[in-house]
C-alpha cells in the first residue's frame, strides 16, 4: 500500500478518488490541512468545480502554499486531476481571471468549438494521444478512451509540458506533465479499466 | 473522437412509501446497488440515477443512499431528484454524483442554475426538462414528475438554461417514456439545434434502431434509456455492439 495525499479543497468530488485510488493499491488519506500536506509523499489533487472558487479555498486555506511547497521545493510527485489539472496552471480565466498554483506554466482558457458538431463543455469519452512518451501512460494502449467533462482547457506555455492530447477544439491538452507533477483534463478515477491503470501508474512512480 | 455516449437510467420511485421501513428501504437500496454493479463489470458509458418521486414529494436529495451508491459506481453519474438549493448540489457532489440534475427547482427558482454553476462550474450541472406533446401538437415543459405544468415551451427553455449556465441538457418526452414507441424526434431535434451544449435524448426507447434513429436525425451526445434494459433482454453493449455496425462512435 503506498500512502497517497488527497488534498481535500471542499468543492471537489473526492470519494470517487478515494475509492478508486485504494482499488489501484494506494492508501489515500483526505486532508485538508497543509502540514499534512508539506509532509506528504505524494499528492492527488481532485477537482470539480470553478477556477476562483477553488483558488480561493485553497489561498485561504494557506493549501495553495503547502501545495507548491510539497510539489516544487520537494519535487514530491503531484496528479492534478480536471479541475486539479487546471488550477496546476500559472493563472485561469474562468469566470474571472485568477491566479493558479504555477506549477506548470501555462493558461487555463475557455474551450471553442472548430468543428461543427462540437458542443460545449467536452463531455464523455474521448480518445487520448501521446504527444510525447508519459511515464502515466505506460501499459495502455495507444488512443484509449478516458472520461472528460470540462469547458475549460490548459494550454501549456511550453510544448515540452504537453505529454498528450484529445482530438477536441482543435486539440485539447488530456495530459500535461512537468517533472513530477502531472495533470490529466480527463477523470481517471471514473475511466474504469484505462484510468486505474493510469491511477497505477501513478501509484508506481 | 468523442464517443456516443449509451447511458442506462436508474429510476428511484416512491421512496417515500418505504421511509422509515428499514428492510424495505434497504433492499431498495440494494437493488439499485446491484444494477450499478452489473453496469460496473459491463463498462457502462455514464449512469443517471434520478430519485423522481423527491420533488413531488417535497424531499431533498437522499445523500445518504447516493453516498452508499456512489461508493460502488466506477463510471461517471449524473444524479437528480429533489435538488432545490447550491447547497444540495454540493451535497451530492461531496458524496460522489459526477454531475447534478436540476429540474423543478430550476424552473421555480432561475437563480439556481446561475448560481450552481458559478459555484461548481457548468460542466457538472444538467438541467432535466420533461416535455409532454399535447394532443394538439403543444409542447409545454413539465416538472414534480411530469405532473406539474409550466407554461415553458422546451425549446425556449432549454436555450435559457443554457444560457444561466446548463453544461448539459437531459431531455425526457414525458408521453413517449415506458411506451417503447422510439424517441420524439422532432422535439429532440429542435432543443438539440438551439443549444451549444450536450443534449442526451430520453424517453422511449424501445429497441437499438429507435436510438440509431435519434442520434442520425438529432445531434445528440448521449441516448438515456430505462425501461429497455428492465423490462427486456436489451443491454448497453449490444445497443453499442448496433451502434457500432450502423456506423457510430461507440466506446468498448
Amino acid at each position: 500500500m503506498r500512502p497517497i495525499t488527497i488534498v481535500d479543497c471542499g468543492l471537489s468530488n473526492i470519494d470517487s478518488a478515494v475509492r478508486a485510488l485504494e482499488y489501484c493499491g494506494g492508501d489515500p488519506v483526505v486532508t485538508r490541512d497543509p502540514e499534512t500536506v508539506r509532509k506528504a509523499g505524494r499528492l492527488v489533487l481532485p477537482g470539480v468545480g470553478a477556477f476562483p472558487e477553488a483558488m480561493r479555498r485553497l489561498n485561504e486555506s494557506g493549501l495553495a502554499d503547502a501545495i507548491r511547497e510539497s510539489a516544487l521545493a520537494a519535487e514530491r510527485p503531484i496528479l492534478g486531476i480536471c479541475l486539479g489539472m487546471q488550477l496546476m496552471a500559472t493563472a485561469g480565466q474562468e469566470n474571472e481571471f485568477t491566479q493558479g498554483l504555477g506549477l506548470i506554466s501555462g493558461n487555463v482558457l475557455p474551450l471553442k468549438a472548430q468543428l461543427p458538431g462540437e458542443r460545449i463543455p467536452h463531455m464523455g469519452w474521448n480518445t487520448v494521444q501521446t504527444a510525447q512518451d508519459c511515464a502515466l501512460l505506460a501499459g495502455i494502449s495507444a488512443d484509449s478512451d478516458f472520461y472528460f467533462v470540462h469547458g475549460y482547457h490548459f494550454v501549456p506555455s511550453d510544448p515540452a509540458h504537453l505529454l498528450a492530447t484529445t482530438p477536441y477544439c482543435g486539440g485539447v491538452a488530456a495530459i500535461v506533465g512537468k517533472g513530477l507533477a502531472f495533470g490529466a483534463q480527463f477523470h481517471p478515477e471514473k475511466s474504469q479499466a484505462t484510468g486505474f491503470s493510469f491511477l497505477k501508474n501513478f501509484i508506481g512512480l | 473522437m468523442i464517443k456516443i455516449r449509451v447511458m442506462p437510467t436508474l429510476l428511484h420511485r416512491d421512496m417515500g412509501l418505504v421511509k422509515g421501513k428499514k428492510f424495505d428501504s434497504w433492499r431498495r437500496t440494494g437493488s439499485a446497488l446491484q444494477a450499478i454493479k452489473v453496469y460496473n463489470m459491463r463498462g457502462v458509458d455514464e449512469l443517471a440515477f434520478m430519485d423522481i418521486t423527491a420533488s413531488p414529494d417535497g424531499r431533498p436529495p437522499d445523500y445518504e443512499l447516493i453516498d452508499d451508491l456512489a461508493d460502488e459506481c466506477f463510471m461517471p453519474m449524473t444524479v437528480g431528484g429533489g435538488v432545490a438549493s447550491v447547497d444540495h448540489v454540493g451535497r451530492l457532489l461531496a458524496v460522489g454524483a459526477d454531475k447534478v440534475s436540476l429540474n423543478s427547482h430550476a424552473v421555480s427558482d432561475q437563480t439556481l442554475i446561475a448560481e450552481a454553476a458559478r459555484t461548481f462550474g457548468v460542466q457538472c450541472i444538467v438541467v432535466s426538462i420533461d416535455a409532454l406533446r399535447r394532443k394538439d401538437g403543444r409542447l409545454e415543459v413539465m416538472t414534480h414528475g411530469g405532473q406539474q405544468p409550466t407554461g415553458l415551451d422546451p425549446v425556449e427553455w432549454a436555450k435559457r438554461a443554457a444560457g444561466l449556465g446548463a453544461g448539459e441538457i437531459l431531455l425526457t418526452s414525458v408521453d413517449r417514456d415506458g411506451t417503447f414507441e422510439g424517441y420524439d424526434i422532432p422535439l429532440t431535434k429542435s432543443v438539440a439545434a438551439a443549444v451549444d451544449v450536450p443534449v442526451i435524448a430520453s424517453g422511449g426507447a424501445g429497441e437499438y434502431a429507435h436510438m440509431a434513429a435519434v442520434l442520425r436525425e438529432a445531434n445528440v451526445a448521449a441516448v438515456a434509456a430505462a425501461s429497455i434494459y428492465h423490462f427486456t433482454e436489451q443491454t448497453p453493449l449490444e445497443a453499442k455492439r448496433y451502434l457500432k455496425k450502423e456506423g457510430f462512435n461507440v466506446r468498448f
